[in-house]
């Protein structure tokens, strides 16, 4: 038996209230299916599962909110029987005593049984009179789309979404990004690096490849950035990675996690995995597809949990330098600021060149100035060959 | 098409990036990406749906005749024209 247990979330994202289950007992599921959709202070996030089996069992119900590593669902390992499951569970059960199991910390209060209605009965379905009270809401004011005006289950769920939607997100991201960053300048002895480099060939090579293509094929400037940041860390495995338990570990691949603004304020920074190996055409789709489900909301749990390091990219609004803070348990972030016309001197000659301050900021348990010095020069170097990027 | 179609589909355009954005909150004669909060994959998002709308496909080298809204309006009306 494999007990599916609810996946990190991110820093400082410490629970998830689930939303709804995409699958249901005696479904196969296998490693990156999306099972869940769970809610966070950040974002409503699709939950995939890494193991491959059949669902036996979700433990969770929609609505409950539970903490990071809480079993929310089992399943039966290929050949397993539920005979076996059931014993396997007794088992764990019983070792696990002494200590208390995970306890749901936001249970779902126990609903008010509906107030009697004064009058007018209420027809409503005994699964959708279960759901209402699950997830607290009063039967009575959910309208009925069944017959005689019956209040049916997809009711309940219809008002269950409407209403989790306005909920205060704002305030609550903005909780999770002050625990994370205080965190962060608490535990994490930055220095900060930066450089000036100059994209004459980068742009000359971005505008020719522009011309011509239709506008939905069109590339963007932030592409070429990503891609340098990561081929440079190829080289600076240091600065690639975590700070956990008191030592670094390396990460398992380089996976760009690149922060997206929220229109409605903060932000969220979902990776793209192993991004040196990837064409920029393919960069520059999953960018989009990113930016656009950060947006609406709808984020998977490992793009989340999953980046290496943190590319944040503030140059459209205006400012040229940008020390970040750092993401923890990260150990490097990469600001971009503003792309301007300066004066430039290549070669002996002055030129108006578009000019990108790129800087670091690093963990300095990790590494050091000098390795991250090394890093940014790489970085312009790379920038200056854009074709072999 | 007249002015007016041509605003309706850029308002429509912007609301597809920007759903909280009510025409009168845009000053005409004023920096749009400022004024609206694009960054640059908003911007590109939001000439991809201009084309959608209008079949125009803006090329990057006039980027920079369209920083107001005002711009625009000429802009796509030469343009369709």
């Amino acid at each position: 038996m494999i007990e599916f247990r609810l996946p990190s979330l991110g820093s400082e994202m410490d629970e998830g209230k689930l939303i709804q289950w995409k699958v249901k007992p005696g479904d196969p599921v296998k490693k990156g299916d999306v099972v869940a959709v769970v809610d966070t202070s950040k974002a409503a996030i699709d939950v995939e599962i890494w193991d491959e089996g059949i669902l036996y069992e979700l433990v969770l119900e929609p609505g409950e909110t539970v903490p990071v590593g809480t079993v929310i669902a089992r399943l039966l390992e290929p050949g397993e029987t539920p005979g076996h499951a059931e014993e396997e569970k007794r088992k764990r059960a019983a070792d696990a005593k002494p200590l208390s199991a995970p306890v749901p910390i936001v249970g779902v209060a126990a609903a008010e049984p509906p107030p009697a209605a004064a009058g007018a009965r209420i027809r409503v379905s005994p699964a959708a009179r279960h759901r209402a009270q699950v997830l607290g809401i009063d039967i009575a004011a959910v309208p009925g789309s069944g017959p005689e005006g019956a209040i049916l289950i997809e009711d309940v769920e219809k008002v269950a979404a409407s209403r989790a939607e306005p909920k205060d997100r704002d305030a609550e991201m903005r909780r999770t990004i002050a625990a994370a960053m205080a965190r962060s300048k608490r535990e994490i002895p930055h220095y900060y690096l930066a450089t000036s480099i100059p994209l004459v060939r980068a742009s000359r090579w971005l505008a020719a490849r522009n011309e011509g293509r239709p506008i939905a094929q069109r590339m963007l400037l932030a592409v070429l950035l990503l891609k340098a940041v990561a081929l440079a860390l190829r080289k600076h495995s240091q600065l690639n990675g975590f700070y956990q338990e008191g030592a670094f570990r390396p990460g398992p691949g380089i996976h760009l996690g690149v922060a997206i603004s929220i229109r409605q304020g903060g932000l969220i920074a979902p990776a793209i995995r192993d991004a040196d190996a990837k064409s920029l055409d393919e960069l520059m789709r999953q960018l989009a597809d990113l930016v656009a489900r950060a947006r609406a909301y709808t984020l998977r749990s490992s793009e989340l949990s999953d980046p290496t390091i943190t590319v944040t990219n503030l140059g459209d609004q205006g400012v040229e330098l940008v020390q970040g803070v750092i993401y923890p348990p990260q150990v490097a972030l990469v600001g971009f600021g503003k792309v301007t016309e300066r004066p430039w001197v290549e070669n002996g000659a002055l030129v108006v060149a578009p000019v990108v301050t790129a800087a670091l900021s690093a963990d300095h348990r990790v590494s050091d100035g000098h390795g991250g010095a090394a890093f940014l020069d790489e970085i312009a170097r790379l920038l200056q060959e854009p074709e072999r990027l | 098409m007249n002015e007016q179609a041509i605003r309706e589909n850029l308002f429509a355009a912007l609301r597809g990036i920007a759903p909280e954005l009510t025409p009168d909150e845009i000053v005409a004669d004023q920096p749009l990406r400022d004024q609206v909060d694009l960054d640059s994959m908003d911007f590109l998002n939001f000439l991809i749906r201009l084309h959608e709308r209008l079949g125009v496909d803006v090329p990057e080298a006039d980027y920079g005749k369209l920083v107001t809204l005002t711009d625009f309006v000429a802009y796509l009306q030469a343009r369709l024209r």
